[in-house]
């Protein structure tokens, strides 16, 4: 269930990107696209009730030198939110970028509209 | 000496962001230091060729850390790359002079080169995201350079498609993780033959295809390409149609598909589909185009699907399990038509650029009358033609041979028809270029043109000695297993590859 909702903010997105005629629309069109990205990636390693996937030494038996159940059942897979925390830094770079050629566009042209934004033909 | 792999992606970062750091006063020593980077480049790639070896990044064995493989086939694009590269950037030691901030141009630029670097270096998927992240956003702005009009606006319609192209990228790769729980691309393919496919790859592959088939601008996605190449700066331009389309694009697709997922028959025929469009809609579109660099990016589309279609011709027959020699020949004829497109196309781009600089327009029905004029030019111009248009002696022929010789045998004769009609349309629109661009009358205006001079020279005649010397790699035997036929292993070797390279 949740899954769909976070495909359908994925499509929300894309539906933004494409159909919007305002440059800065489609741009957040692009953005709630990667959220939705990352959030299906959070989603991924969330455990409900879970822990935090740091090792302390009540979770670790000592007899044998290995994790104990509990803790491996606990906890939340610490990958995906790597995963997207460099993702997040990619798009922060994406959207600067984006951002400043609309300004430099509405600087050249005077407006946001991309269907009066059309020089090139063919 | 094995040369360690991380290398190749850290000489262009460290030197990229040296740069910007020299002052006004430093240009010089920026131009060659990006320049003494890309031939560095070039000479490790050289010098790893051949070899097959995984590389853990930081010491940390393979599921725990990230690792680098080369092989076969990436061994050859990283070839690609640094030859292109380095011909590029002696090319805008030259014509960058008419730009400002040079310094930020060659950042950019090396960046863009790392990003292509660590996409067919990497050994697993979410790196691979990465890598491409960064060699797209280098090349949007690249794209933007100039800051005028039509420039910017082509860099944004690039922009957004290629952000919704990476979106799309990274959901596929999400999907990937959740149902193989690895990112690693050995494991994902033992993963995937341990429990077949199921709906959730099945989506993430066609997300693959999507976003991957956006960034190689095959057709129904290719409504960047046309905008986005002529509008960039001439080096800029050869690079992009030269080598990142192929290494963000039909590289990371094709590697997924073949050494990931495993081929099958459907995908095998979207691969086909997607190929055939592109070589037909590409060359129909690029004749009617007046614009010198337009016609080359339409000529584009229409030559990678020349090679899509190789590679997918050579899935569909692995597939069905029919004879591996009729497999590797597509295969061969799709990456040998690689290698050469990525020759002969950035060299007509780089030429389109000096004729550019040279009359200060880019419309045909503008120039005539070069050949005198600009010898030089015209010389590795016609070069690049006859090779791209298939005339016998020359590289473009052989490619396209074997293109029609693996469809005959496979028994598609339709396939083969459409080839040898778009090979017919492609010297349409070359001797177009050339009838209108160096012979004819020399308007009025032209009168004063002179040819180009130094390192724009070296760089043209350089990757057009190389143009005339490609043929030998199928036609030497020992060329062809030294160079080309690893690459084509590599492919036909399929999932096993990456768990044999990896000793799982």
């Amino acid at each position: 269930m949740l899954y769909a909702l976070c495909f359908l903010l994925f499509m929300i997105g894309l539906y933004c990107a494409v159909v919007k005629k305002n440059m800065v629309k489609i741009v957040i069109g692009i953005v709630v696209m990667e959220y939705a990205v990352n959030l299906f990636l959070i989603m991924l390693g969330y455990r409900t009730g879970g822990t935090a996937p740091i090792l302390s030494t009540s979770d670790a038996d000592v007899a044998t030198k290995a994790v104990t159940a509990h803790f491996l059942a606990a906890v939340v897979d610490p990958l995906p939110q790597a995963l997207v925390l460099t993702s997040i830094v990619i798009s922060l770079g994406s959207l600067a970028l984006m951002i400043s050629i609309c300004i430099r566009t509405y600087t050249k042209y005077g407006t946001f509209d991309i269907t009066e934004i059309r020089r090139l033909r063919g | 000496m094995s040369v360690p792999l991380p290398v190749f992606v850290a000489i262009p970062l460290v030197v990229a962001f040296v740069l910007p750091a020299l002052g006004k006063g430093l240009r010089p020593v920026a131009t060659f230091l990006a320049n003494l980077a890309m031939i560095s480049l070039l000479v490790l790639a050289v010098m790893s060729f051949g070899d097959a070896r995984v590389y853990q990044v930081g010491g940390w064995s393979i599921p725990l850390g990230i690792n680098m493989v080369l092989d076969g086939f990436s061994s050859l694009l990283l070839l690609a790359i640094t030859a292109v590269g380095t011909a590029a950037m002696l090319f805008s030691t030259r014509y960058m002079e008419q730009y400002t901030a040079k310094p930020k141009y060659l950042t950019l630029f090396l960046l863009m080169v790392a990003g292509m670097n660590g996409v067919v270096l990497s050994g697993d998927i979410f790196n691979l995201y990465v890598f491409l992240e960064i060699a797209s956003i280098a090349s949007y702005a690249l794209v933007g350079f100039g800051g005028e009009h039509e420039e910017l606006e082509a860099s944004f319609k690039y922009m957004v498609l290629g952000s919704i192209a990476s979106a799309f990228v990274l959901f596929g790769i999400a999907l990937v993780y959740g149902n193989t729980g690895s990112l690693n691309m050995a494991y994902i393919a033992r993963a995937i033959q341990g429990t077949g496919m199921n709906a959730g790859l099945a989506f993430a592959l066609s997300l693959f295809v999507a976003g991957f088939g956006l960034k190689a601008a095959l057709v129904p996605f290719h409504a960047w390409l046309p905008d986005a190449h002529p509008s960039a700066p001439a080096p800029i331009s050869a690079m992009l149609s030269g080598v990142l389309i192929k290494a963000l694009g039909i590289y990371a697709l094709t590697r997924l598909i073949f050494n990931v997922f495993g081929v099958s028959i459907p995908v095998g025929w979207v691969l086909i589909a997607l190929g055939l469009l592109s070589m037909v809609a590409g060359g129909l579109l690029a004749i009617g185009q007046w614009d010198f660099k337009r016609l080359l990016a339409y000529s584009s589309i229409s030559q990678v699907g020349y090679v899509v279609l190789g590679i997918g011709l050579g899935t569909v027959l692995l597939a069905k399990g029919a004879s591996v020699a009729w497999a590797s020949l597509a295969i061969l004829g799709g990456l040998f038509h690689l290698v050469n497109h990525s020759v002969y196309k950035s060299l007509l781009f780089l030429t389109s650029g000096a004729v550019e600089m040279a009359t200060g327009t880019r419309q045909m029905r503008d120039m005539g009358g070069l050949a005198d004029r600009m010898p030089v030019t015209r010389a590795t111009c016609t070069v690049a033609s006859a090779s791209i248009a298939g005339v016998p002696p020359f590289p473009g022929f052989w490619s396209k041979l074997i293109l029609v010789i693996a469809a005959v045998q496979a028994g598609f004769y339709w396939i083969a028809a459409a080839i040898v009609c778009v090979a017919v349309c492609t010297l349409i629109m070359y001797l177009k270029v050339q009838r209108y661009v160096f012979l004819g009358e020399l308007p009025e205006h032209l009168r004063h043109v002179r040819e180009t001079k130094g390192s724009m020279l070296v760089a043209m005649v350089s990757l057009a000695v190389l143009c005339v010397f490609m043929s030998l790699l199928v036609l030497v035997p020992s060329l062809r297993a030294a160079v080309l036929q690893p690459a084509v292993d590599v492919l036909l070797e399929g999932v096993n590859h990456s768990t044999r390279l990896i000793d799982l």
